[in-house]
């Protein structure tokens, strides 16, 4: 009995930085985010008042609002599918023989490991009307580019385009772990079955074993593709025009910028929700594989 | 089957090359890029002919410049001073929590680690308003305080030591107890040297992302002393005004190179630690 109340009293001991870390982080500021979203507080000012729901009636019928979420939404679009299927291509190929398997592994890694803000800026040349290399490749081929950047057309596609090249090497990683857990008694079997081809093996075996980490990989990129915000604050600021702004980069420049906490408070509350949710499928996703493993 | 075709098999293996030689090149493009451009003279960026040499070697004047215009070595030492504070007290906080989670019984256990769990959903970027105005009350925005307090909990990290530390026996503390080791004793002496692969992974996770983040810095800070080589970079670039692009590629240089280079010298070790940080 002794032995048990120690232990107690040890515990909470042990945890009592973090639990007061956690309120003082984590759930107060929450909470703090909640209570702005309702006021009309300006930083700087020291009175506020509750004006309600009016916070976010400012937000919905906000023109910009729905082009930032109708853009990270195509973001989303752009940036999920080609960043699993470079991914996934890439890490089956990788696998399928030994040929340079670190070389590959290490080139397409460095990207993920790479600070955004200087790559941003590196991407910034690269895709310069005169001087970038995309269009001096373009001009080679007799094809006149765009100013990729400054183009309304063009803005929000050069910017997924590199969130794709910052991010397939990190679902490649993810997807050759999965691969390493197929069992190879799998293969004999389908070869046993008449499924020996290279695609045969692809439909009947991998792709299947593989499925429970392309959805994880499918719902992480997402999440991520949901906080973009260093390449479009260094290249865009959301131009021209906001065809390249984004939730998160709303926010920062509402909040952050003009300084108006409370409208910045509850467009919080949007972008919590819907990083909350695609958490929570994600984590619905991983025990389940965690189950079955 | 696969045998009777020998020149199908050699022509999968050149597609398989091929393919990925094409997806490395525009993963590795941007990095040749950066160093080719910042090897050259400014008239040789903007001539019309490009080649991926200079023909007039000016790296030594844009490295200098680069080195000399902005506090480069500023951004990196601070760069190192704000991830090694956070990491330090995410151990520091995450350790005993965990090993409470994962080792003791006590009341209120249960609840704490649904505390947990909750606290896991929450992106950073949704707290950045109150950590701000939480700074700004204590009058410490500006300062490299601004930079590691709100990382100073993870539950990302309590998370991930619970999970490891609970592998190992309850019979190793059982007898380490026996032989008088106290609570602390069991975590130094035990847990820590146990789990030192999974310390390593979620280190790599937290430098990694501290050292690139922009986000927080950007909103933290503003002065140039105190600033992470994420935000230094975009100081030089608006100070240049773009009109350098030598320099600023030199300095771009400067500022990746750090975790690339670490990354290379210990590629399986990066890569084991971010995948195992991400899908545990």
């Amino acid at each position: 009995m002794a032995k048990r109340s120690g232990e107690h009293g040890f515990g909470w001991l042990a945890v009592s930085p973090a639990l007061l870390l956690l309120i003082g982080l984590l759930f107060g500021p929450v909470a703090a985010v909640v209570l702005f979203s309702l006021t009309d507080w300006q930083l700087g000012s020291l009175a506020f008042h509750f004006i309600g729901i009016a916070n976010f009636r400012a937000l919905f019928t906000d023109p910009t609002f729905w082009k930032a979420l109708s853009n990270s939404l195509v973001y989303a679009a752009i940036v999920v599918p080609g960043t699993v299927l470079l991914g996934l291509v890439v890490a089956l190929l990788i696998e399928a023989s030994p040929g340079l398997r670190g070389f590959y592994r290490a080139a397409h890694f460095l990207p993920v490991m790479s600070t955004m803000s200087a790559m941003a800026i590196v991407w910034g040349t690269m895709l310069h009307p005169t001087i970038g290399l995309v269009n001096r490749a373009l001009g080679a081929m007799g094809i006149s580019g765009v100013n990729w950047l400054r183009d309304e057309r063009t803005a929000l596609l050069a910017v997924a385009l590199i969130g794709i090249w910052q991010g397939f090497g990190f679902a490649m990683v993810l997807f050759v772990s999965g691969l390493k857990a197929v069992p190879e008694q799998l293969y004999d079997a389908a070869a046993v079955d008449g499924a020996d081809g290279v695609l045969d093996r692809l439909r009947y075996v991998t792709l299947p074993m593989l499925g429970p980490v392309i959805m994880f990989v499918v719902i992480l990129t997402a999440k991520r593709s949901f906080e973009v915000f260093d390449s479009v604050r260094v290249l865009t600021q959301g131009g021209p025009n906001y065809a390249s702004e984004v939730l998160l980069h709303r926010f920062y420049t509402e909040s952050f910028d003009f300084l108006r906490m409370g409208y910045g408070a509850a467009l919080t509350v949007v972008y919590l929700a819907i990083v909350v949710l695609l958490t929570l499928t994600q984590a619905r996703l991983l025990e389940r594989r965690v189950h079955y493993s | 089957m696969i045998a009777r075709f020998p020149d199908r098999r050699f022509a999968g293996r050149v597609a398989r090359h091929a393919f990925l030689i094409l997806t490395a090149a525009f993963a590795l493009l941007p990095f040749l890029w950066m160093v080719s451009l910042s090897l050259k003279p400014p008239e040789e960026i903007f001539q019309a002919d490009f080649h991926l040499w200079p023909t007039a070697f000016h790296g030594v004047e844009n490295y200098r410049v680069a080195l000399t215009a902005a506090p480069m070595f500023r951004f990196l030492l601070n760069g190192l001073l704000v991830c090694t504070a956070i990491f330090a007290l995410q151990l520091l906080v995450c350790i005993p929590c965990a090993y409470a989670l994962a080792k003791l019984r006590f009341r209120g256990r249960d609840t704490l680690f649904s505390a947990v769990l909750v606290g896991l959903l929450l992106p950073p970027q949704a707290l950045a308003i109150p950590h701000f105005v939480l700074l700004n009350v204590f009058g410490l925005l500006d300062t490299y305080a601004a930079l590691i307090l709100p990382w100073a909990i993870s539950t990302f990290g309590i998370f991930l030591l619970r999970q490891f530390f609970r592998s190992i026996p309850d019979e190793i503390i059982h007898a380490a107890r026996l032989d008088g080791l106290g609570e602390f004793e069991i975590i130094w002496r035990i847990m820590i040297p146990m789990t030192a692969p999974a310390l390593a992974a979620f280190g790599i996770f937290s430098v990694v992302a501290h050292w690139n983040d922009l986000f927080w810095p950007l909103i933290a800070v503003r002065r140039a002393e105190i600033s992470t080589p994420a935000l230094g970079i975009l100081l030089f670039r608006d100070d240049e005004a773009g009109q350098f692009l030598g320099p600023l590629m030199a300095g771009a240089v400067i500022i990746v190179a750090p975790l690339l280079v670490a990354f290379l010298i210990a590629q399986r070790r990066f890569i084991d630690g971010l995948a195992v940080t991400t899908m545990k």
